[in-house]
């Protein structure tokens, strides 16, 4: 499906080669192409539509450039404008001026915050950092064993006062980690909470009982690369809820496009900063707008289909 | 006033045609996308729906939304089997369990379907022996061990990192001892794209098979998955045969609309789902039930 799917807008882009001008229905036959390509790379619908008149409007009132033909123009649009939804350049963690950096995990449940926990703890101890993780998540069966498990893969110390498995109450292991950390002077909290949805109202609250407990420097938004249309729904509720200020993707390993990355970068303005992509800790990475362009239109390398064009 | 009287139909009947053909079969498209049934499909389903509009000179979006659940539900096929076959295999000497496998990408809801799926047989008055056949993910077994003591199955687990097959073939083989009615066999979340741990989870299945054939394979499907539902469940019915679907975390605002694909390609029927995170939130899949929900 995929691949018919590249042969596809490859296709449309032969036809509009040589011409002098872009033509309104040049233009509307490859953003229909366009479009298709997305949905079928997951992108939610109210973010395709967004993206293809944000491409229209900008192709139609493209200069003829000298340099490239009218069906390059296009491409070169499409692919500048996701990566500029996509963020543009990569944005780093943001660190406490004084005292421990709080960063706080959240999204679904099973989306992968209980084992970026390990990695983004492995990841900043090599930065000669001295992380903590912290057991929030009280809830799913043996969450506290499985972050003590990363915590010890990392070699990095955990915070984990409650057993879990229905016990103790999240909020307050949340607010007493700071002061714990404070004392043993460990310079990043990484805090793990129970997987949630959107809709969970209750859960919801608790996710916004711990960000206020920890005011944290970052909550990073976990979510699945797998993720269908339900992206927006979920994003917004997590916005909405805890406010997050950037996102991780997931299972990124696979061979899922992520439309998503666009979905949630578009409904939330929030920057993706990592792409987590194995279940080993080092299985993690820096998010590259580009590359994930490249993936989401399922084209390899979309620039290099300008040479082709 | 004749004339009148035609003119007067006639227009109303523009009106309400255009009604159906613009707005209204917009909706029907985004609803269909939104719900991650897939361009293809979805277009498919427009396109018969348009035949049988003209067919029948459907008018109104009610009678059109009425046909278009016809339709998914014809799609989604109440004929098909979905009973989950759990039941010991009595009549060979020794009797043996029914065996059950899950398998599924990462994070689906494979330990917790266990878990469910081992409560409602214990609460008929089965017993039930699981396996911990993750012996990869950080706390995987201790996750199922949780569950068993919860419902009240034992759990069977090996070593850390050991060899899941095994833990697999002894689960099995210690229900035979015990005189389990159902084996339960969890394994490690993997994606279909890594062909090493493919090949070892054909490996678990074929090492169980050495007391007798596996009865079900269930693949667990995440309702927020998206397309790549499909091509997850396509290489894991080649490499393990699944026999039924399990469509995990419908609780959520996902309506879960790419099984449809999956039934349709595979074959093979959603036969439950998980509504939630607790013990009792599983359910028979109802085909019905479902596109309602997908409509709503
Ligand atoms: N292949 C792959 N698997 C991953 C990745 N990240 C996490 N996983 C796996 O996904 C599953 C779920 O990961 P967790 O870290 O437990 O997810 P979670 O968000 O903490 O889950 P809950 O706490 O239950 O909400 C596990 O099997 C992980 O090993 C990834 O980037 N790639
Ligand atoms: N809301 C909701 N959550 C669910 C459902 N089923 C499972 N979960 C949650 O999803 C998360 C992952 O579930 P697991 O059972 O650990 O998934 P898994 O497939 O065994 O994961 P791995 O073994 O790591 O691949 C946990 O937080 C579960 O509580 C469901 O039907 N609804
Ligand atoms: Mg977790
Ligand atoms: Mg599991």
């Amino acid at each position: 499906m995929f691949d018919t799917l590249s042969d596809r807008l490859a296709a449309t882009f032969k036809n509009l080669r040589g011409k002098g001008r872009l033509s309104e229905a040049d233009i509307d036959a490859t953003t229909r192409e366009i479009r298709i390509a997305l949905l079928e790379a997951d992108v939610a619908l109210p973010a395709v539509r967004a993206f293809i008149s944000r491409v229209k409007e900008r192709a139609l009132g493209a200069e003829v450039s000298a340099a490239l033909n009218p069906a390059q123009q296009v491409i070169k649009i499409v692919n500048e404008e996701l990566i500029s939804i996509l963020g543009g350049e990569t944005r780093r963690l943001r660190f406490a001026k004084n005292g421990p950096t709080v960063i706080m995990l959240a999204g679904l449940q099973g989306a992968g915050k209980t084992t970026l926990a390990g990695k983004l703890a492995k990841w900043l101890k090599d930065q000669k950092h001295t992380p903590l993780l912290v057991a929030c998540d009280l809830q799913r069966p043996n969450a506290v064993t499985q972050l003590g498990v990363m915590a010890e893969r990392a070699g990095v110390a955990i915070f984990a006062p409650e057993p879990g498995n229905g016990v103790g109450d999240p909020v307050k292991v949340a607010k007493d980690s700071i002061e714990f950390a404070k004392s043993k002077l460990y310079d990043v909290v990484i805090v793990d909470t129970a997987g949630r949805l959107g809709i969970d109202a209750e859960m919801m609250q608790q996710a916004a009982d711990i960000r206020a407990a920890v005011e944290p420097d970052e909550v990073l938004f976990v979510v699945d690369a797998m993720i269908g249309q339900d992206a927006v729904t979920t994003a917004q509720a997590f916005l909405e809820g805890v406010d997050f200020t950037g996102v991780v993707l997931s299972k990124l390993d696979g061979d899922a496009r992520g439309g998503a990355a666009l979905s949630v970068a578009h409904v939330t303005g929030r920057q993706i900063m990592f792409a987590s992509n194995g279940e080993k800790l080092d299985d993690f990475d820096a998010f590259h707008p580009d590359r994930m362009a490249s993936r989401i239109l399922g084209m390899g390398d979309v620039l290099s289909l300008i040479e082709q064009a | 006033a004749r004339s009148q009287n035609t003119l007067g139909k006639g227009l109303l009947n523009l009106l309400s045609r255009d009604r159906l053909d613009e707005d209204t079969w917009e909706e029907i498209e985004e609803l269909l996308l939104t719900a991650d049934v897939g361009v293809q499909p979805t277009q498919e389903l427009v396109e018969a729906l348009r035949t049988r509009v003209k067919v029948l000179g459907t008018r109104s979006p009610d009678e059109l939304r009425g046909l278009l659940r016809e339709e998914l539900v014809a799609l989604i096929d109440p004929t098909l089997d979905r009973t989950l076959n759990t039941a010991k295999h009595a009549d060979e000497d020794p009797a043996r369990p029914a065996v059950l496998l899950v398998v599924g990408v990462n994070g689906v809801g494979k330990t917790t379907t266990s878990g469910k799926l081992a409560r409602v047989l214990v609460a008929d008055g089965r017993k039930v022996v699981l396996g911990a056949a993750d012996t990869f993910r950080a706390a995987a077994a201790d996750q199922l061990q949780t569950w068993g003591e919860r419902v009240g199955a034992r759990t069977v687990r090996g070593p850390e990192g050991g060899d899941p097959a095994s833990v697999a073939f002894d689960a099995v083989k210690e229900g035979i001892a015990e005189g389990a009615d159902t084996v339960l066999v969890d394994t490690a979340g993997r994606l279909h794209t890594k062909t090493g741990l493919m090949d070892e989870l054909g490996k678990v299945k074929r090492v169980v098979e050495k007391h007798g054939p596996v009865d079900e394979v269930l693949l667990v499907l995440d309702a927020t998955t998206g397309q790549n539902g499909l091509v997850q469940a396509k290489v894991f019915a080649e490499v393990v045969d699944i026999t039924g679907i399990v469509l995990t975390k419908l609780d959520g605002t996902a309506k879960g609309g790419i099984v449809i694909s999956v039934q349709r390609q595979l074959g093979v029927p959603v036969k439950l789902i998980g509504l939630g995170e607790g013990a009792d939130d599983l359910a028979p899949f109802e085909p019905e039930a479902f596109v309602d929900a997908l409509l709503d």
